[in-house]
């Protein structure tokens, strides 16, 4: 390993940690989404800074090429933030779809009310409009 | 059986049928007297709302396309909140006869779901390929899930009773597809009971049926997909007071 890519590494891992914690700061990133790259920030700043335990921990778990081991835990961070986008995407759809039958329920009603207590009809009056 | 009919809401999801909106619903409250018809516009970009509200129909809007299971739910929902006991599923191009509702709406005293189904009866309605391979097997599978003969599952012409009403208010899939098949596996494993009835049907007047073979294709993989989903899905409970 050259100086140069050691420098690289501790950088990358720097600027990760960094923008996190600033996007968190300035509440651009919540908390819960942070979490996964948190993680990678402060797992990268560690193989970074302190290359032997990458080595380590690769000869632990029986990868030979230590890079190897980057790219697996790499791919296993970003499958998780996926499915956890995924999940979290498909509760916001179901809140989504109740709020629109919510709101369709209520602007039916006040349509009837206004209709009883005669205050006329909006859709034909904006069918009125439209002609 | 006018009592029925008072008791009934026909629900018809709408995607821009302005123009055939008006006719079907003008068609359904000459012929059913007394019944109340509730068009869902889902996300229309037209004027489906007002043609439907002009023709006399209760309009409920939705800001945005939600498919029809959505649009269903939201029907089961009114329904419910506004004390009808049974709902009937209408398409809003004009493709099922209104005049069929009160055979429909006879079956629900034997059964809480009842499906018109096109093809016992006149064989007018031919398909081929992967899109009729699909449906022998829906067919099939859910037949044996139901208990009952079931030849066209993915009909949307369908009488719900109250016990099916209560269930479909507060589970009713809006995935594509779930509004025929998975609904019908959700009903099975809550125990309600489904019967099909012929009906005739008429050709559709808007829109054209999409057949084409890599379509039919898809369409066979994600109604494998809605089936197996519905099956592993935890069964629904009726809710409270409804057993």
């Amino acid at each position: 390993m050259t100086v140069a890519s050691y420098i690289l590494g501790v950088v990358a891992a720097l600027l990760v940690l960094v923008i996190v914690i600033e996007m968190l700061r300035r509440g651009k990133l919540r908390e819960r989404h942070a979490l996964w790259w948190l993680i990678a920030g402060v797992l990268a700043l560690i193989a970074g800074v302190f290359p032997k335990t990458l080595e380590w921990a690769a000869h632990l778990v029986g990868v030979q090429l230590p890079t190897n081991l980057v790219f697996f835990v790499s791919i296993a961070i970003l499958f998780l933030v996926c499915l956890q986008h995924s999940a979290e995407l498909t509760t916001m759809e179901t809140k989504t779809r109740a709020l629109a039958e919510q709101s369709a329920m209520q602007e039916l009603r006040i349509r009837e009310l206004e209709r009883q207590a005669g205050l006329g009809d909006r859709l034909a009056a904006d069918e009125s409009d439209a002609s | 059986m006018p009592a029925e009919l008072e008791r009934t809401l026909i629900v018809m999801p709408a995607l821009n049928e302005q123009a055939s909106v008006a006719s079907v619903v003008e068609e359904v409250l000459s012929t059913l007297h007394g019944v109340t018809c509730l068009v869902i516009d889902d996300g229309s970009s037209d004027a489906t709302a007002s043609e439907a509200n002009r023709a006399g129909a209760r309009v409920a809007q939705l800001p945005f396309n939600l498919g029809v299971g959505g649009a269903m739910r939201l029907g089961f929902r009114y329904a419910l909140d506004n004390g009808f006991d049974n709902v009937v599923q209408v398409d809003s191009d004009g493709q099922h006869y209104p005049s069929e509702v009160p055979t429909l709406l006879r079956h629900l005293e034997q059964a809480d779901i009842v499906i018109g189904t096109r093809f016992s009866g006149d064989a007018t309605y031919r398909v081929r390929g992967p899109r009729k391979w699909a449906m022998s097997l829906l067919a099939s599978v859910l037949s044996r899930i139901a208990h009952t003969k079931l030849t066209d599952t993915t009909s949307g012409f369908k009488a719900m009773g109250p016990r099916a009403v209560r269930l479909f208010a507060s589970n009713y899939p809006a995935e594509y597809l779930g509004d025929t098949i998975e609904a019908l596996v959700i009903a099975s494993k809550a125990g309600l009971r489904i019967v099909q009835v012929p009906t005739p049907m008429r050709e559709r007047t808007t829109g054209k049926p999409s057949h084409n073979p890599l379509k039919s294709a898809v369409y066979l993989g994600r109604a494998s997909l809605a089936l197996l989903i519905g099956l592993l899905r935890p069964t629904a409970r009726m809710p409270e007071g409804a057993a």
